[in-house]
């Protein structure tokens, strides 16, 4: 809950999600300044956005998205008070998810 | 004198037990199984054996009806927005590949029956790059690609 902000708007037969975590995307690459040594990477590897519980967007990221993700697309169905439902989990096995009903 | 030496020997101990701890840290990192995930075209280091590893094949056919809405010149690397739009009948992934990354591929959207070909989201470019958008359907591979110019990397380094 906590790290997913998430908007579902419907609108003619299209329903828009936008989502916004909050998250590091280490990549793994970069160097700590104080220590000269590799940041270990951290990544959400998969995101996965469901309708009414039928999955509309599987997402698979690599660390190359940017630190603290966005992610909008659009899907047609949809109505006011439907179940948008979305989760994530990254390369250290941490996960979140969040629901919300269509506005 | 004799304190001068004490804190030479106290830095140079705790800098070495720091270098153990990062070494350790970095060498256990958990590798989370993920079904869906493919660790091979994640970590491909160009474009086709990316696309080989994640969609069983690299043959591109370029076409008109994919549109990657990016900047032309990106200030900050770290944080390109990129939009992926097609009207290409069918579409059933989306993969967004950035040429000159270390790893070229950025993202895959595995598109549900009724969601449609139009993705967002914000990638970090390490250098000015071609971005190339691969639209999957109906077994075939159709790609387009935009010259994106980073004036500030974003993959540290």
């Amino acid at each position: 809950m906590a790290s997913i902000k998430l908007r579902a708007s419907a609108k003619d037969g299209v329903t828009t999600i936008k989502a916004l975590i909050s998250h590091t995307m280490e990549t793994g690459t970069r160097k700590d300044k104080k220590t000269g040594k590799k940041i270990p990477a951290h990544f959400i590897q998969e995101v996965v956005c469901t309708h009414n519980g039928s999955t509309v967007m599987t997402a698979n990221w690599s660390p190359a998205i940017s630190k603290n993700p966005y992610l909008s697309f659009k899907f047609k169905g949809g109505a006011s008070g439907d179940k948008i439902a979305l989760s994530w989990v990254d390369n250290k096995g941490e996960k979140d998810s969040h629901e919300i009903a269509i506005k | 004198m004799t304190s001068m030496k004490r804190r030479i020997f106290l830095k140079g101990s705790l800098a070495t037990g720091a270098l153990g701890a990062t070494i350790g840290t970095g060498l256990l990192t958990p590798r989370a199984a993920l079904a869906a995930w493919s660790k091979e075209a994640f970590e491909s280091k160009d474009i086709n054996s990316a696309l080989s590893n994640l969609l069983g094949s690299s043959d591109l056919a370029a076409s008109d009806k994919i549109k990657i809405k990016a900047p032309d010149i990106a200030e900050n690397g770290a944080v390109v927005p990129i939009s992926v739009s097609t009207t290409i009948a069918g579409a059933e992934s989306i993969s967004i590949l950035v040429e000159k990354n270390q790893l070229p591929l950025a993202a895959n959207f595995v598109l549900g029956a009724n969601t449609l070909g139009d993705v967002s989201t914000r990638i970090k470019m390490g250098k000015t790059s071609s971005v190339v958008a691969v639209v999957k359907a109906g077994g075939k591979l159709h790609s387009t690609g935009k010259e994106v110019k980073v004036t500030i990397g974003g993959c540290g380094g």
